[in-house]
């Protein structure tokens, strides 16, 4: 009998060519455009370490004061550390994992001298980085607690920069040329890329260049790094050069702990407030003591991860849609209604309303499932057009995959369905005698 | 014609015309904001930056090797950047160069504020360029009062250092804040972390800032130029090509970069990335999520308003189709086909009519809701005003064909029973 509905519905549909293709149409594009934004939003925000984040946390310290940060234009506190800061909590780290951190740009100078001179991207972190982050190592490990302390010059180097400076061999000893300075590889990333860039979020990184390199942060310091990223100050540099940014109020290090449960959550609190009120007593300022500890997800918030350019996309997106489905309606409603003389024979003749229901119902769904195949060949452009007009490095983890493909037909028949109910509940509705009264 | 038959019609039709207002109005609600954002983007894009773009070549270089913390590397640091300049400006592609920490639209550099007082307050924000006295030229500024920097009022200077200098050029818009009745000329300000004042020695007519995106006006027009050559290992050269050389100037500048010093690095990489970029790949860069919301807000309209379009089409098609019996009645009565046209285009005013008013809310709705949400700007009325207009003809010219066929129905249908 199903088959007979359906039979039925496609030879309605063809009896009415435009106002069918109309219908179509309209679910399509509504489809596609929600399908197209959805997959940059998907992109940008995606959870980078699912199996973690809710467990890596963030410490902010009101350090300027709320007038100052107001005079800054700051509606939270600042997402970076000043050095001092940062350096005071690792010393009272205890046993657990946490990492100041600030991105460099050294070049690098390899030792082919075919091979030019390049600035790479880089982080300067603490050991215990890399067991935070769960970086997958090829060659090697990371350093040791001893070199963080001993301000070695040491460096974990990516699988690409392996590939490009020591042909993909195990360069475990090798020496690395940053700048003047030589630092000896410890460690070989594999392949290791999470995007949005989680663990510098602080700076404003989420979308930067992939690292290439992750050197002690002593021996970054040692060496005169400049930050990559941002630094910002609320008040003179007490002197000149690099020595006078490590004793300055401007805030340039980021910093990410991991907690593994709520005791020590609160506990790591408690020390941030313990911390800033001992600052406060040593007069360092007059403010009341105030700190904020976000999790991954707060931080991308805060950081702007998704950029509010694409949550509005996505919003206009679903308006699309949802005008696409009042449109849907209205023509399912028209196209229904016009064979009322059609449901009254039948009716007359001994089909039930669950009958007329099924055959409208198939029809409905006939309508949605073309508009979600001519959907998801818009859903394909529009995606193309995205990766075309998209910073290149947002869209290049723009794509479309199985999931977004099975959502894009999902979306269409169950937003067809839905459009229909209303229609196919009036065409069941239709009394028998009236239409063959009128007839 | 009375309106009453109409309004009684409709009620016959209840839904169908609850959805046709429903739709006219999301749509109206969607695309003034839609367009609304379109036009920001397009503002943004189009307005003048001040300065003379064509021909105009960024290079991002940086050599890590020379040291900038003690004065003897410093020194030869600055060395190799006037090295550097004569050589740039010695080559037959280019006109003029100089060197600095950032340029218009270029979306990385440093902000600094200024004041009136030595004491710490009363800043007002803008955003630091160091340049020497090729600056103005190079990139075409108009000085509108005062004077360019002299080539002995540069000094070198790090990125770290206290900014002090004695003299500054600023910005119209940076003057007029700082000094509203319009005589900032000759006046001494003081820079964030100084304690010497500096004189301004010049005013520029109109220049953007490196941040066309900030929120705050401050950041986007208040723009100081420091008579400094920075002494940093990272820093741009801008030069302004000979006219119609600017090709030619993109290889041979980089080279005879090179050729003064081989250990730089100028990047390969692309967009911003890229050590060498014309001024109109720096623009396509900058602009570029701009663009590319502008053309998705577009297409979003164009969709929104073809599809309303052609619901009102269906729409009416069916009832057009469900009322002959009756429009046959009405001509036998003596109804001209210009009667019935009128009849079916007045239906649909007044449908539409209800569903722009609707429509208006809801577009004040969804800007105040963006507004929260995305720093949005409230609705200009131009906005409302012409999506009211566009939406009213689109929904006389959707209703027109139907309408048509509708007026050439035959007295005869009256006969008929089916």
């Amino acid at each position: 009998m199903t088959r007979y509905y359906f039979s039925l519905g496609l030879r309605s549909l063809r009896k009415a060519p435009i106002l069918t293709a109309l219908m179509v149409m309209s679910v399509a594009f509504g489809v596609a455009a929600s399908m197209t934004t959805y997959a940059v939003f998907r992109a940008v925000s995606g959870d980078p370490i699912p199996w973690k984040s809710r467990q890596l946390f963030f410490p902010q310290l009101d350090v300027w004061g709320p007038a100052s940060r107001a005079a800054h234009g700051y509606t939270t506190l600042p997402s970076d550390l000043t050095y001092t800061d940062a350096m005071a909590l690792m010393r009272r780290r205890g046993d657990i994992p946490q990492t100041a951190i600030y991105p460099i740009e050294p070049t690098v100078y390899a030792q082919d001298p075919t091979q030019k001179p390049r600035a790479i991207a880089g982080q300067a972190v603490f050991v215990d980085f890399f067991k935070i982050v769960d970086a997958p190592f090829r060659y090697g490990s990371a350093w040791s607690a001893q070199d963080d302390q001993d301000r070695t010059p040491l460096a974990v180097i990516s699988d690409d920069l392996n590939q490009r400076l020591f042909g993909g061999t195990n360069s475990i000893g090798r020496d690395l040329r940053l700048n003047d300075l030589t630092f000896r590889i410890v460690g070989v990333l594999k392949s290791w890329r999470p995007q949005p860039k989680f663990y510098n979020l602080a700076n404003n990184q989420a979308f930067e260049e992939e690292d290439d390199v992750f050197v002690p942060f002593n021996a970054a310091i040692d060496a005169q790094m400049d930050s990559n990223g941002d630094f910002y100050c609320n008040d003179d540099l007490p002197a000149t050069g690099f020595a006078a940014t490590l004793v300055s109020s401007c805030v340039w290090v980021g910093y990410m702990v991991q907690l593994s449960s709520p005791a020590q959550i609160s506990a790591y609190g408690q020390r941030l407030d313990g911390y800033m009120s001992e600052q406060r007593q040593a007069g360092r300022f007059n403010w009341p003591a105030n700190y904020a500890l976000p999790d991954l997800q707060a931080m991308m918030q805060q950081m702007h991860v998704v950029p509010a350019e694409t949550k509005m996309s996505v919003v206009v997106a679903a308006s699309l849609l949802i005008v696409c489905m009042v449109n849907a309606i209205g023509l399912l409603l028209a196209k229904f209604l016009r064979r009322s003389g059609e449901i009254g024979v039948r009716r007359a003749l001994g089909a039930t309303r669950g009958a007329i229901v099924l055959q409208f119902g198939a029809e409905a769904a006939a309508v949605g499932v073309a508009g979600g195949v001519l959907g998801l060949l818009l859903t394909g452009l529009g995606v193309t057009w995205m990766q075309h007009v998209l910073d290149p490095r947002i869209a290049e983890l723009v794509r479309v995959d199985a999931l977004l493909m099975l959502e894009t037909l999902l979306l269409a028949v169950v937003a067809t369905v839905i459009a229909g109910m209303y229609p196919i509940l009036r065409a069941a509705g239709v009394r028998p005698a009236m239409q063959l009264k009128i007839d | 014609m009375s309106i009453h038959p109409i309004i009684a019609a409709l009620r016959k039709h209840k839904t169908g015309t609850i959805l046709i207002m429903l739709q006219i109005a999301l749509t109206l609600g969607v695309v003034c904001n839609a367009l609304f954002v379109v036009g920001q983007r397009l503002d943004r894009m189009h307005r003048a930056t001040g300065i003379d773009e064509a021909n105009l070549l960024l290079i991002n270089t940086s050599h890590t090797g020379l040291k900038t913390n003690t004065d003897a590397s410093r020194s030869q640091l600055d060395a190799s950047i006037q090295g550097d300049l004569q050589a740039l400006r010695k080559l037959p592609d280019v006109a003029d160069a100089y060197e600095s920490n950032s340029m218009p639209l270029a979306r990385f550099g440093e902000g600094l504020g200024l004041r009136k007082t030595a004491d710490k307050h009363g800043d007002i924000n803008g955003l630091i360029f160091y340049v020497d006295e090729h600056a103005i030229p190079t990139l075409g500024l108009k000085l509108i009062a005062g004077r360019n920097f002299r080539a002995d009022e540069i000094g070198a200077h790090s990125l770290l250092g206290v900014v002090e200098p004695p003299v500054i050029i600023i910005t119209q818009h940076m003057a007029n804040e700082l000094f509203p009745a319009g005589d900032a000329l000759g006046k001494q300000v003081y820079m964030t972390s100084s304690t010497r004042p500096s004189t301004i020695i010049g005013i520029i007519g109109h220049m953007e800032s490196n941040a066309p995106h900030a929120n705050d006006e401050d950041y986007v027009w208040n723009c100081m130029l420091l008579p400094y050559r920075m002494t940093a290992s990272q820093r741009i050269y801008v030069i302004r090509a000979r006219p119609g050389r600017l090709q030619a100037a993109t290889q041979s500048v980089p080279t005879a970069l090179i050729a003064q010093d081989p250990l730089r690095v100028i990047p390969d990489g692309y967009g911003d990335e890229a050590g060498g970029r014309t001024f109109a790949q720096v623009r396509a860069d900058t602009f570029r999520s701009d663009r590319a919301v502008l053309q998705f807000m577009l297409v979003i309209s164009v969709i929104l308003l073809a599809v309303t379009g052609a619901g009102i089409v269906g729409l009416t098609s069916f009832w057009v189709g469900q009322r002959r019996k009756q429009i046959g009645v009405r001509r036998a009565l003596g109804a001209t086909q210009h009667g019935i046209l009128l009849y079916f285009l007045t239906e649909n005013i007044f449908i539409s009519s209800c569903g722009v008013i609707l429509g208006v809310a809801m577009a004040i709705g969804f800007n105040l809701w963006m507004e929260t949400q995305f720093e949005m700007h409230r609705l200009p009325l131009p906005y409302i005003a012409w999506g009211v207009v566009a939406l009213l003809v689109l929904g006389q010219a959707a209703v027109l064909g139907p309408a048509l066929r509708a007026s050439k129905v035959s007295p005869m249908e009256a006969t008929r029973s089916v």
